[in-house]
């Protein structure tokens, strides 16, 4: 498939946002709500994501083992095991299944075509059986209800956990009443329900194989989990007497003992729910009597008493291991992780991007949201991932959402450097290598080249302001950034300043003038109250927005840590890789984190903190960085360098006076949406505690993201989800009189939608004030 | 168990929206009578001196399973902390019974309600050890959210009450 184009995946976007937009958003955003609220109340949380992480490292690692512990323990239940190699080798083997079970008991209900009814499944979608066994005569019926709304309307899944999550109650109905014609139209959910449960029943009924996937398998008691709401993998198992399970070789698990912290987070983390209302744990063939509708007066209980060990001895069962790509995904240091995911649908229902176009706008053949590029790209292929993985814009809400922690958006930035790294040299590429002296291979997409390089172009940029400004916003500039690099014309491009923060701090006497300036605050404190000795010097790090574009913020910063008595450096300092990483270009932000260290490092052994005021600057230094420094690098930075506002927090705590600084009323609203990144590393609360410190009440925002997120949003394939996700946002904080915003992107997005200023929190607090 | 766990049985199961009631062995029949909607089917009550109501089936048809209103089975245990029940595939076909008619009566004895999964794990262990390796932990009624608003009784039963035997 060949990848679209920047105006096809526009309209494809557009049309998405119209469509199912609304549907998606009311669902995904109320399952993440509830997710909220069950982590929030779960006392063991991080233990139990800990735990399942650990068993799930575990098992990968002893996979090849696993399986044959699971085949003998099945085998020795009286079942059969089969590893299926790819898609093919399963569609064959179970419809192989199916047409040996009928050739020797006859077809079961109505007429001679073999039937099937099949539980929820990703797996199954993966390799389209239903198409492979209709192929052979086979009906198949889904009976979870989305997924059979989706059968009905011949669509896909847009969800992993809520297939039919864009479709709407009355487009069901609609749907329905066309399909089905009742003789009263069909209105209410309950109607539908009651309609599907009846007549998804008969088929049951008459069913002659049941097909389930599985949440999980227990190798050594050969146990097939099943997590339900609606109980029809309970009875597909349980009806026919030939069951058979399709599940990937990624979920087993060792013993029943590991299968406790997924039993017990599964729920919480898909739909929010404490556990969901079937956990099936079946160990087949099972000593539950085999039901023949055919034979209506025979007794359930007639058809043979358990044979020994060996369960019903009317059951068949066929445990279908696939493989398809698996085991290779299990090789590759940076996709393995993928096999940790336990499908629960939480990375999706985190996304602000997916909130808004859902899985068939961010997701590959078969799988969606955030962790479905690692999916994709190991079971179809690198070009699947490639169709959708830009939608990751990195924000990592997923991060703290995902049950078996799994770093979802470090898989999306390794998969689109692949994919960079995959793509035929453009013509374009003379607009940018000028300016990008990056360590990129030709080929990457231009825009991203120049977003991941923008450090160069800010610089360049503001050397030549205002002119390079004026140009810029000229149309007929406007018109080639956006057929080069994707530029959208509709966005408002950053005003780049002429005087960066690094010269105007030395402009006013660098870093001698700024401890005599805080030696001066902390005199006039010591003179009233004694007792603050700070001992503290601040290196403020010049992050490529703050020097460039946002000056006042980083001016802001500097004034504000002086009035609390501690001096600021502000060297000219190397980019971070933030913006590399986020258009996947690891190797420049390999170079750059080093850089970045080796001019720190000797600051870092003088004592001095490092403070970043650009939240995705902080986050790539003690996220990324793991990948890409020694371990003790990291660990030293990570130890030594703080948010703008969790600074001023600890300064505060530590006896700083908050008096210095422009303080509220003690009630005065303030409307504050951290940064997405920010929140993952856990530092919104510091700002909030701030605020409130300083006589501010603020309220904080419930959108997970901006929808700027650095580049993405000038994008012109993306402005519109961009702008989408931005009026959710805007439109929580709309009637507040004071906005603040901790990040470049955010600050950006807002000032659009609202029309009017909004500052980082520093601003608001620094001396002098804001509004001053 | 101690009656805080069952207490806090009853609680989740308030939540889930399915009743509870605690009985003496003795009465447990008279009590179960009047919550069996006809036609019944059932799973023979193992606890002593307990027997299902004269109205409940016990090895039915596959024509009474499909008709019948009321499903009756014993659960091996069940777990306080969610309100779930535990239901064994057992060869008098509690799983089914269990799940076929729109009513489910669990019948567990108070000396099986354990506080939390935790516990409910080790007895789930202890039944896998016994060869009773194929397990349901039922937790309130069939629900889904499909159709585009929740609806209870989907393939499982819409309606779930459990009876505690206090001296068993």
């Amino acid at each position: 498939m060949a990848q679209r184009t920047r105006s096809q995946q526009a309209d494809r976007i557009r049309h998405l946002l119209e469509t199912e937009g609304e549907a998606i958003h009311a669902h995904a955003s109320a399952s993440n709500a509830r997710r909220y609220e069950t982590y929030g109340t779960t006392d063991d949380l991080e233990a139990l994501r800990t735990e399942a992480r650990a068993i799930k490292e575990d098992a990968i690692d002893r996979l090849p083992d696993l399986i044959e512990t699971v085949r003998a323990a099945v085998e020795e239940n009286g079942g059969t095991v089969y590893v299926a190699d790819d898609a093919a080798d399963a569609n064959a083997y179970v419809a192989d299944v199916v047409e040996s079970r009928t050739d020797a008991n006859g077809t079961t209900g109505d007429g001679d075509t073999p039937s099937v009814v099949k539980s929820k499944s990703m797996t199954t979608e993966e390799i389209d059986l239903n198409e492979g066994l209709e192929a052979e005569g086979i009906d198949v019926t889904e009976t979870d209800l989305g997924e059979w709304v989706l059968q009905v309307a011949d669509d896909t899944p847009s969800h992993i956990v809520g297939p039919a999550m864009h479709i709407s109650r009355p487009e069901i109905a609609e749907l329905f009443n066309e399909r089905f014609d009742p003789d009263e139209p069909f209105e209410t959910a309950e109607e539908l329900t009651r309609f599907a449960r009846d007549h998804l029943g008969e088929h049951i009924r008459a069913a002659d194989v049941g097909i389930t996937g599985a949440n999980f398998i227990v190798a050594d008691s050969g146990t097939i989990t099943l997590i339900t709401n609606e109980g029809n993998a309970r009875k597909c198992a349980v009806t026919p007497d030939t069951h058979v399970a399709i599940a990937g070789v990624e979920k087993l698990i060792p013993t029943l003992s590991d299968l406790e912290p997924f039993v017990d987070i599964i729920a919480k983390s898909a739909t929010g729910q404490p556990i969901s209302q079937y956990v099936t744990m079946l160990s087949p063939p099972t000593d539950s009597p085999t039901l023949d509708f055919d034979s209506p007066d025979e007794s359930i209980t007639a058809g043979g008493e358990p044979a020994d060990e060996m369960g019903n001895p009317d059951r068949d069962f066929h445990l279908v291991l696939l493989d398809n790509g698996r085991m290779d995904m299990r090789e590759d240091d940076q996709l393995r992780e993928t096999l940790y995911c336990i499908r629960c649908g939480a990375c999706s229902n985190s996304c602000a991007n997916f909130q808004s176009v859902g899985g068939h706008g961010f997701g590959g053949e078969t799988y969606s949201g955030g962790i479905a590029t690692g999916w994709e790209a190991g079971v179809h292929g690198q070009e699947s991932a490639a169709e959708f993985n830009d939608l990751c814009t990195g924000c990592s809400r997923c991060v703290d959402a995902c049950p078996v922690k799994i770093d979802i958006p470090w898989i999306n930035t390794v998969v689109r450097d692949r994919v960079n790294r995959s793509g035929e040299s453009e013509s374009y590429d003379f607009l940018v290598d000028g300016l990008t002296p990056d360590e990129e291979a030709g080929g990457i997409d231009p825009g991203k080249r120049f977003f991941g390089n923008i450090g160069t172009v800010a610089k360049a940029a503001s050397a030549t302001a205002p002119v390079s400004n004026w140009l810029a916003d000229a149309g007929p500039v406007r018109g080639l950034l956006e057929r080069t690099l994707g530029i959208d014309r509709r966005r408002d491009l950053p005003s780049f300043q002429r005087e960066s923060l690094v010269d105007w701090f030395e402009d006013r006497g660098g870093a001698d003038a700024s401890r005599r300036r805080a030696e001066r605050a902390a005199s006039r404190v010591d003179a009233s109250d004694g007792d603050t000795a700070l001992d503290r010097e601040v290196l403020l790090y010049p992050d490529v927005y703050t020097n460039y574009v946002d000056v006042d913020r980083g001016k802001a910063a500097v004034r504000t840590l002086e009035a609390l008595g501690v001096p600021v450096r502000v060297p000219d300092l190397p980019e971070s890789g933030r913006a590399a990483l986020s258009q996947g270009m690891i190797a420049t932000a390999d170079r750059q984190a080093s850089r970045l260290y080796a001019a720190l490092a000797e600051d870092l052994d003088a004592g001095r903190d490092v403070v970043v005021i650009e939240p995705s600057d902080l986050a790539a230094v003690h996220r990324e960085y793991e990948r890409l420094l020694p371990e003790g690098s990291v660990e030293r930075l990570r130890a030594n360098s703080y948010e703008i506002c969790e600074y001023v927090y600890g300064l505060l705590e530590n006896g700083a006076d908050p008096s210095a600084l422009s303080t509220g009323d003690g009630a005065e609203p303030v409307a504050y949406h951290s940064h997405c990144q920010q929140r993952t590393l856990d530092l919104e609360a510091p700002t909030v505690a701030v605020l409130e410190r300083c006589g501010y009440a603020p309220e904080t925002s419930s959108a997970e993201c901006c929808g700027m997120a650095g580049s993405f949003g000038y994008k012109r394939e993306y402005y519109e989800l961009s702008m989408d996700v931005g009026e959710r946002l805007a439109s929580e904080v709309e009637g507040a009189e004071t906005v603040v915003a901790s990040g470049t992107s955010c600050g950006d997005q807002f000032e659009t939608l609202l029309e009017r200023e909004v500052p980082h929190p520093i601003e608001l607090l620094a001396p002098g004030g804001y509004r001053a | 168990m101690t009656v805080d766990t069952v207490g806090r049985f009853e609680r989740a199961l308030e939540g889930l929206e399915v009743g509870l009631e605690r009985v003496p062995a003795a009465e447990a029949t008279d009590r179960i009578e009047p919550i069996v909607q006809e036609p019944a089917v059932g799973a023979p009550l193992p606890f002593e001196g307990v027997a299902l109501p004269d109205s409940v089936m016990t090895a039915p048809t596959n024509r009474e399973l499909e008709a019948a209103e009321t499903g009756v089975t014993p659960v091996g245990f069940a777990i306080a902390e969610y309100g779930s029940v535990a239901v064994e595939s057992t060869a008098d076909g509690a799983e089914p019974i269990s799940l076929y008619p729109e009513r489910h009566v669990a019948v567990v004895a108070e000396s099986d309600v354990v506080p939390d999964i935790s516990a409910g794990f080790d007895r789930l262990a202890d039944g896998f050890a016994d060869g009773r390796d194929s397990v349901v932990f039922a937790t309130g009624r069939s629900a889904t959210a499909d159709m585009g608003d929740l609806v209870h009784g989907v393939h499982g039963p819409g309606d779930v009450h459990v009876i505690v035997l206090e001296d068993r």
